[in-house]
């Protein structure tokens, strides 16, 4: 028999939550500030940071970069990683193993290490900052492509594809008609991933960047250490607002998939 | 939807498989005339799907070949080589309705619209589903995507249909209902059918021949009729309905044969040893039907030297099952043989555990087959294949 969790499980539970979820709530409090500085709790409220955030070069600049960034290396990641996943779906085990581990290294090895390997290379390669910085994305996105979309095959009754095979669809029409469809779900999760991964990096992105292409999680960084005001706080908040809208959409497209026939037809 | 009778001859030449470990397929040969029904029945491992899956283009054989319609299609891709299949767990689409699953086979032939439609309803009207054509395979009962599945594999009138255990996952009521609807929309259509079952029940009701595979091996290719009443191994024997075992040497006894089996001496047929091969002095092996055997109390079949005809073995009752028409007694025979006996209900005696009796069969009846088999355990117990 399962007993309902003690009384003082509940406060730690809730204790661990606000102690995890509070930084971020307080910075997005103090967004709303009235004030000149960073404090808490805010003298009054009003909208003037956002106002100034949306009305600086600089701010919306590097906001536009990320954006650019995130959105170019999310495709690629995901294109890249689909074809990865599909290829070592079909693969014996152990190169797909293998091959599996190379891919996932850059979300094992710490990103400095990474990063400053990239920083040396692609110099050398004469990248630009903004490919660099694409490049470096597409890297530490794909992980995140492969892994979803190796769950959604997985889960895709094997027979299709040879059912597709049987009735007259060629290997490109098989996949594009049938395989692709029941995996977009897996797709569409991986590319929220890879994206919102970009969006929020800065490890990498400070080293790639210059003084003429920065990044939104790069100019926070740099804001943070010269001026203390709170633009920050509403670039952070603004930050957050859309990770957390991608994630949600990334967890309803879970919830409707389709792929998922494994266990119905058995 | 008929069609000529010459389309979808088969054959298939000394085929052979081997994966890392183990064989999967060794010469297998087989011929399949246009329009007949042919079961490929056997064991789970002993090559059946392998044979299937060479033949629709899934699987590349290490050796021989599968030629269709006098085409050699061992080096065809399985999308050129116009063969239906209906999948073990049906496989429909499930991101498309019945209606465009149904369809995609022609969709891939790029033919026109209307034919599509028009091809489409004839085929679900076939397989009694006008009308569902706006579901998806989830909104549907198991027999029903079973027909989908079959429509689906029907509808570009392949050279070939080929069935993978399809009635596996269906419940025993359904799956009879399904094996004659099959039976008939086959006939209807005039195809080829390669039929993959491990139920032995199943082959004998679908099949105009039945082939029986055995560790990769075909081990005998013949009618219902032939396999059940005139099997050439003792695996197909034993694996094909009940039957009560005998395992011993034939000798000769005057100007008849007995197989002398534990302490049993038991007349045999000679036309039937000669029919095996089996020469006296040889070992070999007797297997007798359980609606071949009759039971009488002591002494009811004469002692030995009544009827020459009659071969009769004593025992004791060790079980008497009731399954409806008939009565399944389970019979402890002198010498540690158990024999299986089935008796109509009507005047049967026999029956209380216990009791002594004598089982009696005509020597005709009892197939003599040689001993050894590769893999068969050799226990005195009737196979019991239920279903």
């Amino acid at each position: 028999m399962i007993k309902t969790p003690a009384w003082w499980l509940w406060v730690l539970g809730g204790a661990i939550g606000v102690f995890l979820i509070a930084p971020s709530i307080v910075v997005i409090i103090m967004s709303f500030s009235s004030g000149k500085m960073m404090m808490f709790p805010p003298p009054g409220f009003g909208l003037t940071w956002y106002e100034n955030f949306f009305s600086s070069s600089e701010w919306i600049g590097s906001a536009l970069n990320s954006l650019k960034i995130a959105v170019l290396s999310a495709l690629l990641a995901t294109a890249l990683g689909t074809l990865t996943a599909v290829g070592l779906a079909g693969a014996r085990p152990r190169f797909a193993n293998v091959t599996k581990a190379i891919i996932l290294s850059p979300a094992i090895v710490p990103v400095v290490v990474t990063a400053v390997g990239m920083y040396f290379t692609y110099h050398r390669m004469g990248l630009s900052s903004f490919f660099s910085i694409v490049a470096a994305h597409t890297m530490l996105g794909l992980p995140y492509a492969v892994v979803t979309v190796s769950a959604s095959l997985y889960g895709l009754d094997a027979d299709l594809e040879l059912a597709a095979r049987n009735l007259g669809a060629g290997p490109w029409r098989s996949f594009f008609r049938i395989t692709f469809p029941l995996i977009l779900p897996g797709i569409a999760v991986g590319a929220i991933f890879a994206f919102v991964s970009s969006w929020d990096e800065v490890v990498a992105a400070l080293f790639l960047t210059t003084p003429s292409l920065r990044t939104l999680p790069v100019t926070m960084w740099e804001q943070t250490r010269s001026t203390v005001d709170p633009t920050i706080a509403a670039a952070s908040s603004l930050l957050t607002a859309l990770t957390l809208f991608l994630l949600v959409t990334a967890i309803t497209f879970r919830r409707f998939s389709p792929a998922t026939t494994r266990e119905r037809a058995r | 939807m008929n069609r000529p009778p010459a389309i979808g001859q088969l054959r298939i030449e000394a085929l052979s498989k081997q994966y890392s470990d183990t064989v999967a397929l060794k010469e297998a040969s087989l011929q399949v005339e246009a329009g007949e029904f042919i079961t490929l029945l056997g064991p789970s491992g002993s090559g059946k799907t392998t044979t299937l899956k060479i033949v629709a283009g899934f699987i590349r054989p290490d050796t021989g070949k599968v030629v269709l319609d006098g085409k050699d299609l061992t080096d065809v891709p399985p999308h050129l080589r116009d063969i239906g299949m209906v999948f073990q767990n049906y496989a429909l689409f499930p991101h498309l309705t019945v209606t465009r699953n149904v369809a995609f086979p022609l969709e891939m032939r790029r033919l026109p619209r209307a034919e599509i439609r028009r091809r489409v309803e004839a085929t679900l009207g076939l397989v009694q589903l006008a009308g569902f054509g706006e579901r998806r395979p989830r909104e549907l009962s198991g027999g029903q995507q079973q027909r989908v599945a079959l429509a689906r594999a029907l509808v570009f009138q392949p050279r070939l249909l080929l069935m993978d255990e399809p009635l596996g996952a269906l419940d025993r009521k359904l799956r009879e209902a399904m094996q004659l609807e099959i039976i008939n929309i086959c006939r209807e259509v005039g195809h080829t059918v390669l039929y993959v079952t491990h139920d032995q029940e199943e082959a004998l009701a679908m099949s105009n021949r039945i082939a029986v595979f055995h560790d990769g091996r075909i081990e005998q290719v013949g009618t219902p009729e032939d396999v059940y009443q005139r099997p050439v191994s003792l695996f197909v024997a034993t694996f094909i309905g009940e039957s009560t075992t005998f395992l011993g040497r034939l000798q000769q006894a005057g100007s008849g044969l007995r197989l002398v089996a534990g302490g049993l001496s038991l007349p045999v047929s000679t036309a039937g040893a000669r029919r095996a091969d089996i020469a006296a002095g040889a070992p070999a092996a007797l297997v007798v039907r359980p609606e071949a055997m009759s039971i009488r109390p002591v002494d009811g079949c004469g002692r030995a030297g009544g009827s020459p005809h009659l071969a009769t073995a004593r025992g004791r009752v060790q079980n008497c099952v009731y399954l409806g028409s008939v009565r399944k007694n389970v019979i402890a025979l002198e010498g540690g043989n158990t024999a299986l006996v089935r008796v109509a209900l009507e005047g049967a005696s026999g029956g209380e555990p216990g009791r002594e009796v004598e089982i009696c069969w005509d020597i005709e009846a009892g197939i003599v087959v040689p001993p050894h088999d590769r893999s068969v355990p050799v226990t005195p117990l009737p196979a019991e294949r239920e279903g």
